[in-house]
């Protein structure tokens, strides 16, 4: 039994620490969530240069990394710091798609999202399919030579940034169907592809797309026909590890701006934190967090194991309990400065609570982790 | 033991919701029922047709021009217009500062301002909190001192609700600092037009700039703007916290929130089947539900003791507590229920001038869900509450 990081993951987690911290500072972040394109291409661009991104891919995918571990690690600093920018957007989900199913000259994209040249986002949920994975609605038509989408895309996070949509749409079976859903990559110029975009809650940008008979040849397609959702299951357990990670790093934050506040504000003449009312709420928060981190780490370390479903639904379900306690907690015991967008706990507490909405919140996956127990 | 309301009390619920019907803006209580703001325009063309029906001074005694309704009056008054989706009433002038000017003002204050905040020629905001007293407000720093006929005031206040709006702002200042905390304290009115006043906006974690701070440089106040005596303002601001409070536990507010809910959750659909269906997001729903049908029935028990002329205690803090966290949870079911259309941030859904993403219901929930953090810790957090009842109650 071995709980450590290895080497390489320690120095990675090092590393990015220390750039996040000199680098992304509240003030900087706020500038960046404020701004017309939600991110620094700068940042991504040190970023991609420091590793970040290839140590999320396996070496036979072009990087250094890949595992669960390197998911969770990349993701909990990237919490830690409130990184607004797309990495589960591009690197997880996008270039993770590529990766898993691209023909070779697909794969060159991977190589450069590695070097931090290309965006990615994946069009996959639509306004009704709430977290349903399955719910696809939008169609795909072999034209002769080409194939013809038209469909609703919803909340696609980073699209505007994006080179290439990756584009999920039905060729088979209804609704529902497991069977019959295809992924195609579908350049963001695409003709017939309009894009209604927006500022997101905890900060980043998304749009909702539309595809008004949109044409792109049978090379486009990505992976098998109709075969899509084990790719897109596969893909989405990666992005839950991240996503859970993520918010646990974030929960770091929020305690330790907590226990900061705590220890220097002083109301009827002593720190608050000093009031015993206080001081255990802050307990059951640092005894939730130790929780978080080892949902994490289960969540992580079963990846490619048969009990991977189960592992996932377990930790997404627990970071969104202890999640929402944290930062509702946080924030009431700061009371009113923690309010204001200018403190950093504000957008700390957004990252958590918003990962909710990604890929299922805590009934979704509760429910996931019913079914899958009762299997 | 009866639960049900009077038939003067039917009647005169009836009458008030036939006022609804007739008088509130159909704009405007769509606009409240989508979580959306209504800016200073909307709040005064309300206060306007409340003050045309006379209904708008409904708390003050009958000797200023109030209607002088008693505690039952006032809660079904403010349960139909939550129920309605009426705005709210703004509290500052009319349920925060008036009741300090009748009781404690002079007869020219009284004169003067009170009639002003009926026809809404003056807006007023409240300067208590400062930047580093906020549940300890005794410890407040802002210094007034006098100057011939006037004060001069230096200081700053913080989480100024709606200050941007305000012609006055009623204050708190220090005016004897050598006395125990709570004595040296002076409640003034002042013109936010007198030079040396900055309003500078404290922008929300929803992204809404509805607090302000206020900074005061070499303020020159007229002496006359002192409310009752030099250095017992503090005396006069409590007397606030123990005047009744109906509307404390916002059960209106809750019902109509989870009523919207309710109306999201059919809507909406999770694996195929409309959302209200789905057993654990209608277990959530439904423990609520429980909480505040209680609750609500509690508000009442309160309410009619103070009908019968019993002023309420620690009961006040008891459901500001519990109300509070009703509320709370409902924010979350609405975030909850909309799913990933939680996610887009809809400032101009917030202000109402755009076309909504995704379904119209969706908007403002998250941002609303954020904002309403603040109801647990404004108005006295509710740790402060707990420590008021521990206090009361445990007899120590």
């Amino acid at each position: 039994m071995d709980f450590n990081l290895t080497e390489e993951r320690q120095m990675l987690q090092d590393t990015l620490r220390r750039f996040l911290s000199e680098r992304y500072t509240t003030t900087e972040r706020n500038a960046i969530i404020d701004s017309d394109t939600g991110l620094s291409a700068e940042i991504w661009g040190e970023l991609a240069e420091l590793g970040v991104i290839g140590a999320l891919f396996t070496e036979d995918q072009g990087g250094f990394g890949g595992a669960g571990y390197d998911i969770s690690t990349v993701f909990e600093e990237l919490g830690r710091a409130g990184v607004v920018e797309p990495f589960l957007d591009t690197v997880i989900l996008g270039g993770g798609l590529i990766a898993a199913l691209g023909n070779d000259t697909q794969h060159s994209l991977v190589e450069e999202v590695i070097g931090g040249g290309l965006h990615l986002a994946l069009a996959h949920g639509e306004p009704a399919s709430r977290y349903d994975l399955s719910r696809v609605e939008t169609t795909a038509k072999v034209d002769g030579d080409d194939i013809v989408l038209e469909g609703r895309k919803a909340v696609v996070i980073n699209a505007e940034a994006a080179g290439y949509l990756i584009v999920s749409a039905r060729e088979s079976g209804g609704p529902f169907s497991l069977d019959g859903i295809s992924l195609f990559l579908v350049p963001a110029d695409a003709s017939g592809l309009t894009m209604q975009g927006y500022p997101m809650m905890s900060g980043g940008r998304a749009a909702e797309v539309t595809l008004d008979n949109v044409r792109v040849p049978a090379s486009a397609r990505l992976g098998a026909e109709g075969a899509g959702f084990q790719a897109l299951t596969d893909v989405v357990a990666r992005a839950n590890v991240a996503l859970a990670a993520e918010a646990m790093g974030a929960m770091e934050s929020a305690t330790e701006l907590t226990r900061e506040y705590l220890m220097t504000r002083k109301q009827f003449g002593r720190p608050i934190g000093t009031f015993q009312a206080l001081a255990h709420r802050f307990s059951d928060l640092l005894i939730e967090l130790e929780q978080a981190r080892s949902a994490v780490t289960n969540a992580a370390g079963h990846l490619d194991s048969d009990d991977r479903d189960r592992q996932i639904a377990a930790a997404r379900n627990l970071i969104a309990r202890t999640g929402r306690l944290v930062a509702e907690e946080a924030i009431q015991m700061h009371g009113g400065i923690a309010m204001t967008q200018e403190y950093e706990l504000a957008h700390i507490a957004k990252r958590i609570v918003m990962t909710d909405h990604r890929f299922g919140d805590a009934d979704y996956h509760l429910e996931r982790f019913i079914g899958l127990s009762a299997a | 033991m009866d639960l049900s309301y009077s038939e003067e009390e039917l009647a005169f619920r009836d009458e008030v919701r036939t006022f609804l019907e007739e008088k509130l803006p159909k704009d405007m209580s769509d606009k409240i029922r989508r979580g959306e703001h209504i800016g200073k325009e909307g709040h005064e063309l309300w206060h306007s047709i409340l003050n045309e029906k006379g209904w708008l001074s409904y708390g003050w005694p009958k000797e200023f021009g109030g209607a002088e309704w008693n505690a039952v009056q006032r809660h079904i008054f403010e349960d139909e217009c939550a129920a309605a989706y009426a705005p709210r009433i703004v509290p500052f002038g009319l349920s925060m500062l008036a009741p300090v000017l009748q009781k404690f003002g002079s007869k020219e204050q009284q004169d003067h301002y009170l009639p002003r905040i009926l026809d809404g020629t003056d807006w007023w905001c409240q300067g208590y909190s400062e930047p580093g007293a906020g549940s300890d407000l005794a410890s407040l720093k802002t210094r007034a001192v006098r100057d011939g006929d006037h004060y001069v005031v230096n200081g700053q206040k913080s989480w100024t609700t709606l200050g941007q709006y305000a012609d006055w702002i009623f204050c708190l200042v220090r005016t004897d600092p050598e006395a125990k905390q709570q004595e040296g304290i002076s409640f003034l009115l002042i013109d936010m037009n007198t030079p040396g006043i900055e309003v500078r906006p404290i922008v929300l974690l929803d992204g809404t700039p509805e607090v302000n701070e206020v900074f005061f440089d070499n303020v020159r106040v007229p002496v006359e703007n002192l409310v009752g005596e030099e250095n017992k303002g503090w005396t006069y601001a409590k007397y606030l916290l123990t005047h009744e409070r109906t509307g404390i536990a916002g059960v209106g507010f809750s019902r109509a929130g989870l009523d919207a809910v309710k109306r999201v959750a059919r809507q909406e659909s999770a694996n195929g089947r409309p959302l209200i269906e789905n057993p654990h997001f209608a277990a959530r729903m439904a423990q609520v539900e429980i909480d505040l049908m209680a609750m609500s029935t509690t508000n009442l028990r309160i309410i009619s003791q103070a009908a019968a002329g019993q002023a309420p205690g620690v009961e006040s803090s008891m459901l500001k507590v519990k109300g509070t966290i009703i509320r709370q949870e409902i924010n979350d079911l609405a975030r909850r229920a909309v799913g990933p259309y939680a996610m887009p941030f809809a400032s101009e859904a917030v202000e109402g001038d755009n076309d909504p993403i995704g379904p119209d219901y969706a908007g403002p929930v998250a941002a609303q869900y954020f904002n309403n953090r603040k109801l647990s810790i404004f108005g006295g957090s509710n740790e402060i509450q707990r420590g008021i009842i521990a206090k009361v109650k445990m007899g120590g």
